[in-house]
């Protein structure tokens, strides 16, 4: 947003003695609502460490942003339980059973063939298709249970609104703290994030 | 910890072998490198040559299958008694092109071998294009093939129902979930590399493209959790799924009651040559695409040698199937098995069983010489002859069973006609254009990837 633009924002609040405004807020009062504040790191060193500090002193609404995958990462802002497996599992289990009993309700039930006597649950000759679809439901639920947990497509996110966040895909590594965390106060955490040797601390407009 | 897959190449004492990746590169420069192969590179003029000659190609398989679908199977050679030809051969040979590619991706990620990270994508991508050679066979080489939907159970007018009882409906099911698994798997793996495409593309439409492809990923540390746990899920069941498949598509013929198809053999000699043709196909492919676009930082000898000690080991296999075959032929004392093997070796088509000998036995062991394996022009050499030789293995398992069986008054012969291989030639012309669109649109090597075995990802404590 241009900087003209931000300041006929709507956002006063009248400073009177019976509603003291405080320093940050006095700064935000024409700025747009916040998401959070972002840090941007060099190496995924940094980012851990600075993930562990801010999770230990009782942030928890906070998110790591990295070019690739760092198991560390996820567990230093607390996030390690999923129920993907559960729900591949599932898929898979529902997969087998469908594949299996169609052939059955198909060779049995609806349209028997009698091939030299031979019995119409013929179960050995059903196990390559119950195979198939149960790798197949899996398959499905592994891929669009990743998707929906992650709530993906989306689009717009506010992280996108800095402009240094295009690196997040190169080479530099975030660390977000998001404003509706209990204890959050601005100016407190982009003190703390500065000493976490970020490289640069960022608002994150909504 | 990082799990062992995407941990970074640390150089240990004992293997001090060609690194899995050059040592001089970075994030940033594995980023920049491979996206603008993609995006900033102007399309080179080779690139267009290539493409003409794949696309004309594919015209050449369009006019093939229309003529085909006009006219009929007599098109083809296939008559009785061969009544499958070249068309079932060419369909096991692309199947089994395409399994490379889902054992790199998907057997080598859960083995740990970090080796695998900069040829997946390509593999993988192979793999998807090749299946889709082999999909369109069992289609056109039905009599109506505009009836291939009886093949999938729908509740129909006619009260009926397909036979699940046939390997050729297991093969319905198993190549559609190989397709569809193997697609999946691929996208899923693109995401973040889409994103990386689409914070780096200067125009805006492929910004736009890249990103609706990307779906908003912002590489969330939350998002990357699930995003692993999903492709690890994916390649504990693609692997079982990959050996299930060839394990299918051998069905087809061991399911059967003739000599030399009825054997037990089968299933794990049709994978472990499914795996060989599929590695030759891979070097043949990435030996010179490494050379044309710059990649020896990413495939380095150590790939060249691994793929070809696989070819190797898997060659290996693929002989002992042919040696126990011979045995049990004889070993057997039952005529008919016995004459299938004189037949082979000395009827009219022994040319064809002594050349691939030649191809798959023989020309692979000279890849027990370091030598050889660290010369990338004898390498290249050595997989076109195992390509080719893959070919012939399936042309003598088809045509020379099928042309004497147990009954001397139903011989014939079979000779396979100028549009059988048009739909052949059109259909590596098809597989081509594919590969080109890919490497002009797409990073052909995983980017996230590359980026967890530098050394610089290693997370101090």
């Amino acid at each position: 947003m241009a900087d003209d633009e931000r300041d006929k924002m709507e956002t006063d609040i009248p400073a009177s003695p019976r509603h003291p405004v405080s320093v940050s807020e006095h700064h935000r009062r024409h700025a747009p609502p916040l998401y959070g504040v972002m840090a941007e790191f060099e190496n995924p060193t940094d980012l851990v460490a600075a993930a562990r500090k801010v999770y230990s002193l009782g942030y928890r609404r906070i998110n790591g942003y990295s070019p690739y995958p760092i198991e560390e990462l996820s567990e230093a802002i607390g996030f390690t339980k999923t129920s993907l497996p559960l729900i591949v599992f599932i898929g898979g289990l529902v997969g087998g059973l469908a594949g299996f009993f169609m052939q059955y309700w198909i060779e049995v039930i609806d349209y028997p063939l009698n091939v030299g006597g031979k019995p119409y649950n013929s179960w050995p000759a059903f196990i390559p298709i119950t195979f198939e679809m149960t790798v197949l439901c899996a398959a499905f639920a592994a891929v669009l249970g990743m998707l929906v947990l992650n709530k993906l497509p989306q689009p717009y996110h506010p992280v996108f609104n800095v402009p240094s966040f295009a690196m997040a895909t190169r080479d530099r590594f975030f660390l977000a703290v998001e404003a509706n965390d209990p204890s959050f106060k601005h100016d407190d955490v982009v003190e703390l994030l500065k000493s976490l040797n970020a490289l640069e601390v960022n608002d994150v407009e909504v | 910890m990082q799990d062992e897959a995407h941990k970074p190449y640390t150089e240990s004492p004992m293997h001090t072998t060609t690194p899995v990746i050059d040592p001089g590169l970075t994030f940033a420069s594995v980023t920049d490198k491979i996206s603008s192969i993609v995006l900033k590179r102007k399309t080179s003029l080779a690139w267009f040559f290539g493409f003409a000659i794949s696309f004309a190609l594919f015209q050449l398989m369009l006019l093939a299958i229309t003529n085909l679908v006009f006219v009929g199977i007599g098109l083809w050679g296939v008559n009785v008694p061969v009544a499958w030809g070249i068309d079932i051969l060419n369909f096991v040979w692309w199947i089994g092109i395409g399994h490379a590619g889902t054992l790199i991706s998907a057997i080598l990620l859960l083995l740990r071998q970090r080796w695998r990270t900069s040829i997946n994508r390509f593999a993988e991508a192979m793999t998807l294009f090749a299946v889709a050679q082999a999909g369109m066979y069992p289609i056109f080489h039905l009599g109506r093939p505009w009836l291939m939907y009886w093949l999938f159970p729908y509740p129909n007018t006619m009260g009926i129902w397909p036979q699940f009882r046939s390997p050729l409906m297991w093969d319905v099911f198993a190549v559609s979930t190989y397709a569809t698994v193997s697609a999946m798997f691929w996208f899923v793996g693109l995401i973040p590399d889409f994103a990386t495409l689409r914070d780096r593309a200067r125009s805006k439409p492929f910004q736009i493209l890249y990103g609706m492809l990307a779906m908003g990923w912002r590489g969330s540390a939350r998002h990357w959790h699930r995003y692993e746990m999903a492709y690890l899920l994916l390649a504990g069941l693609a692997t079982p799924l990959v050996l299930s498949v060839h394990t299918i598509v051998s069905f087809d013929f061991a399911v059967g009651i003739i000599p030399g198809w009825h054997a037990t053999i089968f299933p794990p000699y049709f994978v472990a040559g499914a795996i060989y043709a599929g590695f030759a196909m891979v070097l043949l492919l990435t030996i010179p695409l490494r050379r044309f676009y710059g990649l020896e930082g990413f495939i380095t000898m150590r790939h060249m040698h691994n793929m070809a000690k696989v070819m190797l080991a898997t060659g290996l296999i693929v002989g002992y199937g042919y040696i126990m075959e011979a045995f049990f032929g004889w070993y057997s004392g039952n005529k008919y098995e016995r004459f299938m093997i004189w037949n082979r070796m000395h009827g009219p088509y022994s040319m064809y069983y002594w050349a691939l000998i030649l191809c798959n036995i023989i020309t692979p062991q000279f890849l027990w010489i370091k030598k050889v394996r660290s010369n990338l022009l004898a390498l290249w050499i050595i997989s076109f002859i195992v390509s080719i030789g893959m070919w012939l293995e399936r042309f003598v398992i088809v045509v020379t069973s099928l042309h004497r069986d147990y009954l001397p008054s139903s011989w014939g012969m079979y000779q396979p006609t100028v549009w059988d291989w048009s739909m052949f030639i059109g259909t590596i012309g098809f597989f081509f254009t594919l590969l080109f669109l890919f490497i002009r649109f797409l990073p052909m090597i995983s980017i996230f990837e590359m980026r967890t075995i530098l050394p610089e990802a290693e997370v101090e404590e």
